[in-house]
This record gives C-alpha cells, sequence and structure tokens, in this order.
C-alpha cells in the first residue's frame, strides 16, 4: 500500500446511534496518537469541523478507512452512507448498531407514527396542539429540511457494501486498538488485511469461552430474572440458575466482562461466526435447557422470560432474518 | 457455476405423468435453473428401470455431472437404486438427491397445473440442495458375534435355537422363573390339537441346555448402550435366593414350604403354587425362585424351611440381584404380549360372575396339568357345566377397547367349543362377528367344529348377566345379544361363559422400545420396519422384532418370525461388519466454546465433554445422525453431514423459487 | 383455479413418521391440498427455529413442523426438544407480528397418512384464514444495495 508520501486518510460517521462508538474511540487513551500520527482525519463530525459537501469532493476511493457507526434511520444516514462508500477503501461497520442494528433497531417493534408519537406526545412531552416536526418547511429565505424517517432501521450492510464488521456495544476499547494497529501495518506493508466480510477486533467463539463461571450439563425447571435470585452463585453458569445469559450465542471478544461481574449477558456482541439468526440459536440455546415434556409445563418454564422477543433480539432485530415486526413494514 | 447437474423427472409410466406435465418439468428445469448449473434435463418412462438408470450413467460419464437430482417416487423406495447407479458411473452416491413427485405430488394431487407447478417447486428446491451436498463415506464398523434374545416364548426360544445351531452365542434373557412362554400355559393348540406342551417342552430343554446359549431366567434388561454390532447391554439377574450351582431342581423345598400362594401368573390365579416354587413341572432351568413378597421368613424372620430340607445347602436368604453386562451385535425382541383384561368389558360380568372365564383361565382348567387334573367344570370345582357360551373378539375389533383384531381368538373360541364338547357333552354356542380362520387347516378345523354341532351365533354379545326373567333362567349366565342372521334379539342361558380375550401390547412395551431405541404403533405393538417387505427388522439398525411383540399372530407365524430374524442377525454376523449411514453431527473446536447446552440432548450418549479442552465432542459411532444438536448448538458450532444447514436453507430458498429469474404464474 | 389467495407453506417432516405418512398418503391415494412442499429432516429434533425463518422471511405463508408422536421418537426423545423450540420460537414470533398460528407443529406417526393429509388440508384453510404474509416482499426491497465502489486496496 503506497501513500506517496501522504498519509493515508480516515474518517468517522456517526448515523443512529448513542455517541458511545465515538467515546469508545477515544478510550484507546494514548493509542488515538498513533491514529494521528498515522492517518490524515479527514471527516470525524463530532471532533472536528466538516462539511458534507468537502466530502463530496473528495476523489472516489481517496479515503482509506471509514468507521461507520450508527444504524441507517433516515434518509440522511443513508446519503452519508453511499457518500462514504463511493468515498472509502475500506468502510467498516464499526459497532452494534452499523453491524444488526442494536437498540436503536428495536424501534423495528413499533410503526414510524407510534415512535413519532411517543417521542413529541407523550407524559414528558406536553403537545396538546399535537404539533409534530415536518420534513419540511418554508420559511421566507426558502425550504427547511430535516431527514426523513424510514420505516424501519436498517443495519449499514442492506444500504451498502460492507467490508469488516466491528461489532460490540461499542466495541471493547482493547479491540479498537487492536483494529487501529492491525491497520496502521497493513498501511506500512507488514500484514494483511482479513478477508472482506470478516468480522475484526473480536473473538470467533462465544461469551462462554472466555467465561470464567463453572459449567455443567444444564437442566432448569424455572427463568428467573437476576434480580429475582439472591444471592446468585457467584462461580457458577447463570443460566444453569436460571437466569437467561445470552453468552451461549454471542460472539466472543469482550472477556465476558458482564458475567464476570455477576450481571448475564445480553449479546451486544451479536452472533458467533457462519450463524444465519442470532435470535434463533438462542430459542434453541434457552429451549434446550428445558426440563419438561408437557407443552403446560414448558409454557409455565417460558413465561419466566417475560419479553422473549426482546430477549433474543435486543441488538440483532434489525439484522436478523425478519428485521422488524410486521407493523413496522405497514405504515407509508 | 461450478457444478454440473442432470435432472432427470420420471414418468413413473402413467403414475406420475398421468398427473404432472413431466416433460414441462424437464425442459423448465433445463431453461430455468440453468443459473444454478443445471446442464442437462431429461424425462423418461421408468428411471428406476436398468435403461433409466443406464441413462443417469451414460450421462455422468460423457457430460461429467456432479450432481445428479432424479425427480420420481419417495426417496425411501429408489434413493439407494440411484445412488448406486451415481456410484456405477463413478459419482460419490451421497451427491444423488430424489425429488419426491409421485407419493408427495402426482398421488395426492388432481389439477395438472398445480402438479406441475408443485413438481417444479420440488425439483428446484432439490437442485438448491444438492449443489450443497458433499460426497460421503459409509463408516464401518465391526460386528460383535454374540446375540441378545430377550423374551423366552416360543419366538424367542426360536430365535435363539436357530443362532446358537449356526454356531454364534446367544444371550436368552427372560422376565419370568422359567422359559416357555404363554405357550407354555396352553393345553392343545389348534388346528391340530397337538399337545402344547408336548411340543414345547423339547425346545425348551434344547435351549436350557445348548452349549451356545446362556439362559439369564428371572432377570430383565435395564441398560441399552451403543449401536449395531456393538451394544453394551446391562441385565439384572434378580435374587433367586437359590444357589444355582448347588440346587438340582429335587423339589424338596417346594413340597416343605408351609405358604400356600394363589398362583396369579401361571395358573391364572386358579391353582395355588408355595413361597419357593418352579412355577410349572417342566420349567426350564429347573430351579425354583423364592418369592420374597409372600415368603415367612422375608416377612417375619422365622421359618426356612426349605433351608432345613434342602439336601444340598442351595438356600441362600442372603442373596443379592446382579448386574451382568454382555456386549452383543444384535438384539431380538420377543417380549410378547398381555391378555386383554376381561374385566374392562363390565357388560360380560368377568370378576364379577364367578362363572365367567377368561380364555388363560379356560386354558388352566383344560389342562391335565393345570389346578383341576383337565376337568371342565364351574368355579365351584365340581359342577360340569351343561351348557357354555364362548364369546369371541373381547376387547379386540371394538371401538372401546382395540381397534385392531387380535388374529388367534376366533380359532382360540373354536378349539375351546371343540373341547368342551369332547370332554363334557356340553351344548356350546359361539357368538362371534366375523370367522376369521384363514391359514392352513384353519377353516377346515372350523368345519369339523361345526359338524360336531356347536351353535354358532353371529352378533356382538350385549351383556352376560345372572339377572333372570324367566324359569328356565334361574340360576344360569344369560347372554343377551343380536343374532344378525335370524334378525332378532336373544337371550341365550348357559352355565359357563369364556371370554374369548384378545391380546394386547405388554403394558411396559413403551418403556421397553425406549430402552431399545425403537417405536411402537398407535396400538402400542412394536413398529416394524416395514410393514410387508421387513416385518421383523426396526427402523433402528440392529434391534429386530419377533412374534406377538410385533403384533398379535398365532404360534406358526411367531416361529416363522423368529426364525427369519435369525436369518438377519446371521446375515449380520456373517458380514463381519456393517455399513452404517454417514449422517453424522461434528463439532467444530474451533468455535465450540464449551457451554455445554447440547451435552444433555443426546440420547445415545454420543457426545462428551472434554474438560480439558473446555470442548465437547461427538463419538460418530454413537451418533445415530438424528441433528438435535446440530440445530441446538447456539454458537453454531455442530455440523451435520447430509443434513446440513447449507443443505436445508438452500432448499427452503429454492422450494419458495427464490434462486430463479421470475416464473409466469 | 379461482382467485382465493394460495398460501405456500414449507412443511419439515421427520425422515421416520411423518415423511413416510406423506409417503402412506400418497400410496393410498388421499387427496389433500397442494400448496405445502416438504423438507425431510431426520428428526424434528433438527428443526432449527432458522428454518422457520427462513421461510418465512422468504416468501413461505406458514410453516408446518411434523414429528412423532411424544413417546414414539425414533431418536427416543428428541421431538420433545422440538416441542420446546417450537413454543418458545411461537412467542418470538407474536412479539416480531407474526401469528403464532402461521407455525404450526403436528404429530404424525408413519402409519397416519390420513392424519397427514387433512391436517395438512385444514392447515392451508388456517392460512388461507390469515392471508398472506408477504414478508420476503418488503424485505426484499429493503435490501437493495447501491452499487459498491470497491477497488482493491492497493498492496
Amino acid at each position: 500500500m503506497t501513500v506517496n508520501g501522504n498519509k493515508p486518510k480516515f474518517a468517522m460517521y456517526w448515523a443512529a446511534s448513542c455517541g458511545g462508538c465515538e467515546i469508545a474511540v477515544l478510550n484507546i487513551h494514548e493509542k488515538i496518537l498513533d491514529v494521528d500520527a498515522n492517518f490524515d482525519v479527514v471527516f470525524w463530525p463530532v471532533a472536528m469541523d466538516a462539511k458534507y459537501k468537502d466530502v463530496e469532493a473528495m476523489e472516489d476511493g481517496s479515503i482509506l478507512l471509514t468507521l461507520f457507526n450508527g444504524g441507517i434511520r433516515n434518509d440522511e444516514n443513508e446519503h452519508i452512507a453511499k457518500l462514504l462508500r463511493r468515498k472509502s477503501k475500506i468502510l467498516v461497520a464499526f459497532g452494534s448498531c452499523a453491524s444488526e442494528g442494536c437498540i436503536p433497531g428495536l424501534a423495528n417493534l413499533s410503526p414510524v407514527g407510534e415512535i413519532v408519537h411517543t417521542a413529541f406526545n407523550t407524559i414528558t412531552t406536553d403537545n396538546p396542539n399535537e404539533i409534530y416536526p415536518r420534513v419540511s418547511f418554508d420559511v421566507p429565505e426558502g425550504e427547511l429540511r430535516i431527514p426523513k424517517i424510514e420505516k424501519v432501521l436498517r443495519p449499514l450492510d442492506l444500504v451498502v457494501d460492507v467490508d469488516y464488521y466491528m461489532p460490540g456495544c461499542p466495541p471493547e476499547s482493547h479491540q479498537i486498538a487492536a483494529v487501529v494497529d492491525l491497520v496502521i501495518k497493513v498501511v506500512k506493508g507488514e500484514a494483511e488485511l482479513p478477508p472482506k466480510g470478516s468480522v475484526i477486533g473480536a473473538g470467533d467463539s462465544t461469551v462462554c469461552d472466555e467465561c470464567p463461571r463453572a459449567r455443567n450439563v444444564k437442566i432448569i425447571k424455572e427463568f428467573k430474572r437476576i434480580q429475582d435470585i439472591a444471592p446468585v452463585d457467584p462461580t457458577l453458569c447463570l443460566l444453569e440458575q436460571g437466569i437467561p445469559c445470552n453468552g451461549p450465542a454471542t460472539r466472543s471478544g469482550c472477556n465476558a466482562r458482564c458475567p464476570g461481574v455477576g450481571a448475564q449477558c445480553i449479546g451486544c456482541y451479536g452472533p458467533a461466526e457462519g450463524v444465519m439468526d442470532y435470535g434463533a440459536r438462542l430459542i434453541t440455546a434457552f429451549s434446550s435447557v428445558i426440563d419438561a415434556t408437557e407443552p403446560e409445563e414448558i409454557d409455565r418454564i417460558l413465561d419466566g422470560i417475560p419479553d422473549p422477543t426482546g430477549q433474543v433480539y435486543r441488538f440483532n432485530l434489525a439484522g436478523s432474518l425478519l428485521k422488524a415486526n410486521r407493523e413496522a413494514w405497514k405504515v407509508k | 457455476m461450478t457444478e454440473k447437474i442432470g435432472v432427470y423427472v420420471c414418468h413413473c409410466g402413467s403414475n406420475i405423468a398421468g398427473v404432472v406435465d413431466v416433460e414441462d418439468v424437464a425442459k423448465w428445469a433445463a431453461e430455468k435453473l440453468g443459473r444454478q448449473g443445471v446442464i442437462v434435463a431429461r424425462d423418461y418412462k421408468f428411471m428406476c428401470s436398468s435403461l433409466g438408470q443406464e441413462l443417469i450413467e451414460k450421462d455422468i460419464k460423457e457430460l461429467g455431472l456432479t450432481r445428479v437430482v432424479v425427480a420420481a417416487c419417495s426417496p425411501h423406495l429408489h434413493e439407494k437404486t440411484f445412488r448406486i447407479a451415481a456410484q456405477n458411473a463413478g459419482l460419490n452416491p451421497y451427491l444423488v438427491e430424489l425429488a419426491s413427485i409421485r407419493e408427495q405430488v402426482s398421488w395426492v394431487h388432481t389439477d395438472k397445473a398445480v402438479a406441475t407447478a408443485k413438481s417444479k417447486a420440488v425439483v428446484s428446491g432439490a437442485v438448491s440442495r444438492v449443489i450443497e451436498n458433499t460426497p460421503l463415506e459409509e463408516i464401518k464398523v465391526p460386528i460383535n458375534p454374540n446375540t441378545l434374545v430377550v423374551g423366552g416364548g416360543i419366538a424367542g426360544i426360536q430365535s435363539a435355537l436357530e443362532i446358537a445351531n449356526a454356531g454364534f452365542h446367544v444371550y436368552l434373557v427372560e422376565r419370568e422363573p422359567s422359559i416357555g412362554g404363554h405357550m407354555a400355559q396352553f393345553d392343545k393348540t389348534f388346528p391340530t390339537l397337538d399337545c402344547s406342551a408336548c411340543i414345547l417342552t423339547p425346545r425348551m430343554v434344547e435351549a436350557g441346555t445348548h452349549p451356545n446359549i446362556t439362559l439369564l431366567t428371572w432377570s430383565e434388561v435395564v441398560n441399552v448402550a451403543g449401536y449395531v454390532g456393538n451394544f453394551n447391554v446391562t441385565i439384572k439377574k434378580k435374587a433367586r435366593f437359590i444357589n444355582e450351582e448347588l440346587c438340582t431342581g429335587c423339589g424338596i423345598c417346594q413340597e416343605k414350604c408351609p405358604k400356600k400362594v394363589i398362583d396369579d401368573v401361571y395358573e391364572a390365579g386358579l391353582g395355588y403354587r408355595k413361597a419357593v416354587y418352579t412355577p410349572f413341572a417342566q420349567a426350564v432351568p429347573n430351579y425354583p425362585v423364592m418369592d420374597k413378597e409372600n415368603c415367612t421368613y422375608f416377612e417375619k424372620g422365622t421359618c426356612k424351611a426349605c433351608e432345613k430340607f434342602c439336601p444340598t445347602n442351595a438356600i441362600d436368604f442372603n442373596q443379592q440381584d446382579q448386574l451382568l453386562n454382555v456386549e452383543v451385535g444384535n438384539i431380538i425382541l420377543a417380549t410378547g404380549y398381555d391378555l386383554f383384561d376381561a374385566r374392562r368389558v363390565s357388560n360380560y360380568g368377568y370378576g364379577r360372575l364367578p362363572n365367567v372365564f377368561t380364555s388363560l383361565e379356560f386354558e388352566r382348567l383344560s389342562n391335565a396339568a393345570g389346578p383341576t387334573t383337565g376337568n371342565i367344570v364351574l368355579r365351584d370345582g365340581k359342577t360340569v357345566p351343561k351348557s357354555v357360551g364362548i364369546i369371541h373378539c373381547v376387547g379386540s375389533r371394538d371401538r372401546n377397547f382395540n381397534n385392531y383384531c387380535s388374529v388367534i381368538c376366533c380359532m382360540q373360541g373354536l378349539k375351546f367349543a371343540h373341547l368342551v364338547h369332547e370332554r363334557t357333552g356340553a351344548t356350546v354356542y359361539n357368538f362371534y362377528i366375523d370367522m376369521r380362520t384363514a391359514y392352513k387347516a384353519y377353516d377346515e378345523f372350523y368345519q369339523r367344529v361345526l359338524e360336531e354341532g356347536t351353535l354358532f351365533v353371529r352378533g356382538k354379545v350385549a351383556e352376560v348377566t345372572d339377572a333372570a326373567r324367566y324359569s328356565n333362567e334361574k340360576g344360569k349366565l344369560i347372554i343377551q345379544t343380536e343374532d344378525t342372521l335370524a334378525g332378532k334379539q336373544r337371550r341365550i342361558p348357559v352355565d359357563m361363559v369364556i371370554l374369548s380375550s384378545g391380546l394386547q401390547p405388554r403394558h411396559d412395551a413403551k418403556e421397553v422400545g425406549k430402552m431399545f431405541g425403537i417405536s411402537c404403533s398407535t396400538d402400542g405393538w412394536f413398529t416394524e420396519k416395514h410393514p410387508k417387505l421387513d416385518p421383523v427388522a426396526t427402523m433402528t439398525e440392529g434391534i429386530y422384532i419377533v412374534g406377538c411383540a410385533q403384533g398379535p399372530k398365532d404360534i406358526p407365524s411367531s416361529v416363522a418370525q423368529g426364525a427369519a430374524a435369525s436369518a438377519r442377525v446371521l446375515d449380520k454376523i456373517l458380514q463381519k461388519e456393517v455399513a452404517l449411514e454417514p449422517v453424522k453431527a461434528t463439532v467444530n473446536k474451533e468455535m465450540c466454546s464449551g457451554c455445554r447446552i447440547c451435552n444433555g440432548l443426546c440420547p445415545f450418549n454420543a457426545i462428551a465433554f472434554l474438560a480439558d479442552d473446555n470442548v465437547s465432542e461427538i463419538n460418530p459411532a454413537l451418533c445415530q445422525g438424528c441433528g438435535t444438536c446440530v440445530a441446538a448448538c447456539p454458537a453454531g458450532a455442530i455440523s451435520g453431514t447430509g443434513f446440513s444447514n447449507e443443505q436445508i436453507i438452500a432448499q427452503i430458498d429454492g422450494l419458495l423459487m427464490r434462486n430463479l429469474e421470475p416464473v409466469e404464474a | 383455479m379461482t382467485d382465493q389467495f394460495e398460501p405456500t407453506i414449507i412443511g419439515f417432516t421427520c425422515n421416520w413418521c411423518s415423511y413416510r405418512a406423506s409417503d402412506l398418503a400418497g400410496t393410498a391415494r388421499m387427496k389433500y391440498a397442494p400448496n405445502v412442499r416438504l423438507i425431510r429432516l431426520m428428526c424434528s429434533g433438527r428443526l432449527d427455529p432458522t428454518f422457520v425463518l427462513r421461510a418465512l422471511s422468504g416468501g413461505a405463508d406458514g410453516v408446518m413442523i411434523t414429528g412423532c408422536h411424544p413417546g414414539e421418537c425414533h431418536y427416543i426423545e428428541q421431538n420433545y426438544k422440538a416441542l420446546r423450540r417450537f413454543l418458545l420460537l411461537r412467542r418470538v414470533l407474536a412479539g416480531l407480528g407474526i401469528e403464532p398460528e402461521r407455525v404450526k407443529l403436528v404429530w404424525a406417526s408413519a402409519a397416519e397418512g390420513a392424519r397427514f393429509a387433512a391436517e395438512t388440508t385444514a392447515f392451508v384453510e388456517e392460512i388461507r384464514k390469515l392471508g398472506p404474509l408477504n414478508w420476503g416482499k418488503v424485505s426484499d426491497e429493503l435490501s437493495e444495495i447501491s452499487e459498491p465502489v470497491h477497488e482493491e486496496v492497493a498492496a
């Protein structure tokens, strides 16, 4: 990779997400200086001023590395995703939102009208005249526009072609640092890029692999919420204690942070390698440990998982095979 | 596209071509599935004929096909045929897929357009799937030459003798103290009226003394592990409290035992035995059994009369149950039947009206070695009946009980009629729905009984009652029945009623089936591999079923089945090894994180957890290929050959026509 | 054919019982609704919920899962595992706005060709009442990806 004496260009963008990914990048501490030393940061709205038209003026493929975080929720997100795709050699779906929809993707359980209504006309927002934002508004100076919300939130790869995925909510800082290191090595010709489409900055088995808790054959008669168990056995697999822990189906790479400190894994690192639908893996994991053969008893045990859809698709709904609730499709 | 796929659509004469436009299906496959790699599609009158197979072989050789789809009948019929054809042409047999357009399309639909469209979808699914197929090799495992036979009735004895006579070792396990089964309780056997004991006991003795047979009576199988060729079976040898090494079978202990017990098993409750007993005189083996439940010593800690009088000190009150482990290659189940409980037909009064007898009770009554030394008498033990009613189909062919015909009860009822007639001269009535006498010399026996003067009433008996309405009914049992030939209701007073009860699956057949990994039909009989062409094998390789365990049947059929299963077993033994289907699950250890969710899912104990590596592992020899763990692995670390995720997903997409250009409706 | 809605249904059968039941329905020439396209698995326990989701998101209006009767599984007890998965899967589907009735579990032994045929026809009618799912069409529209500009990263 020759760069004609110029530093390769770096960009980072924030679409429908909470901003935690940006913080996580800053969280790599002095590694951030390596980024500055090795890259020319050309576009990073949260950290420096930039205009979309500057990006539009760049040559196609002139940005070496773009870390794109956030899902595609509105037409602005979509526009920038397509723009950055054109301008970047390597486009990384950075974090759970861009990779699989994450928490913003849970909005796919509701139709758009309901989402807007909830935001602008609920207990916390006094809106007696039911005034809702309009996409376009004429003022003397001309037309004002705000981005138009789309039917459902989509992960980045449903909108543009993605080179690599970095899971996590947010990606762990040590993983970000490792990826930055790798790209710098590639720039210097000391390493090879992994095959396109790879997940980077994560492991290739599951959270259980890194989890220190002891595991046995699992047979449970009851699912419980973690706060309803006192005390939680600090050394035994949480699922064996009846807590629906998503660890068995969730990709490794976080060092089992949550189960390590006594909270169940909720699945932010997404599915393991080669899995087509994350929720299906959890459905089968949870149903496999139930010790019952009669439908009534199985149902009683399943009642211990109050929100099964949320439980198995908390981070992955928009990236799942079904992508959304049916109601979310219907809205114009 | 790298694969070269050939699609072959069978007419099956008019079986398929009569409802499906097979030419159109072939043409369509060539056009629309070209993108998927279909380079040739043909239709042919009979794909499974040698000419049809040659057609495929020729294309494999000349066109270099790498995958084959045959759209024809159910894979259960001809999958093997086409796989062998592919193999002959040098293509791995597992790269052939059968698309069923006969059983699943042409035979069940009538609209030609609809059936043709569905056939296209089925072919499309098979093409998508076959691309994902991988070449597989059969797994060969050695066959242990020992065989286990469970159940020592006539079917089990026959099986054991056939194999033992061929020079291979057999473990014959029997739950009761002696082998012989139900046949040992019978007096005469229809239609020849041979004495049952006379023909059975030589076989029993032969089995008991055969150098190649290890007889384990008063024993039960408690666990079965392993797979065809290599079963590991745990047998519980219940304590007899008799030292078999020392016992000579002299019978003094039985003579001296002061405790009389009603014999519910062998004597059907009509006679007594002692607390230490052999069930009958010709029992094999001839060692007695101590009945712990009824022995005074076990109850009160005193008595020990048997121990005092035993000349060889063979009584051992401290004997414990033993667990034996045996390794066998094949297992024959000859677990027999239970008699239908006649109490369930409350309107026939059994258990309430003393002179209503079951068929088994009558067998003991008429048996010279039975409680009445063969005298046919009423429950009081002395009165000879002057009129007897025999009711057929008790519990069988009856929607309230069992729907099936129990096969033997008509002949049994005729036999009873003959015996009653012969020994008492009584008037005999047989009440039947249909007379079923459909084997060699059976109908002739029926004619003979007719000629003897037995009266036949065609109709279902409504009830047997002792509530007399007329003077001639006083003190009698009245049979209230429809006479369909005379077209009227009749009341027939008799002294004695015999219920020709039907047969039922063993009460524990389901559990036994589960232990051996075989299933039961809706009626509860063990399910055979094929109802016509393979009535002795089961869906589980290496497990065979014979005699009444498979369904109601008479003695000749039981013997024939016993011998047939042995032929199958000997065939396996002589082959020395068996090829197992290579449909197996494997764990990708790189991806397995040892969550252990799969560990509790395998009924065959094929999944082991390797604690040192923190991964699970599947033993391919134990794996039966069901795929439950493949579907269950939350990490997607387990894959299955033959039914991989890729194959099934591809087939779903293919069936939904998601891999083609849009098809005009 | 009339203009009524003809659902597309994917059916999963077990090699040992329900597929044989469908064979038997064929051999006995029993007629049933043509909307179900069958996939043969070795066991209902092989049924990965992914298959159901793939079928529904790929254009199927319903999915029929069939296996041996409880207690009669060829693999002893794997159909119970299928039952547990099915019950949890239905709950998840309900949360996604898919009528749980679109996925049906039918036990049919190898001897129950008539039952297989009747259950299939009944299921097609149930789905016909529910109407098209149309999931595949909508999600396809969503998945249009703009033309990527992707050059090899020069080494």
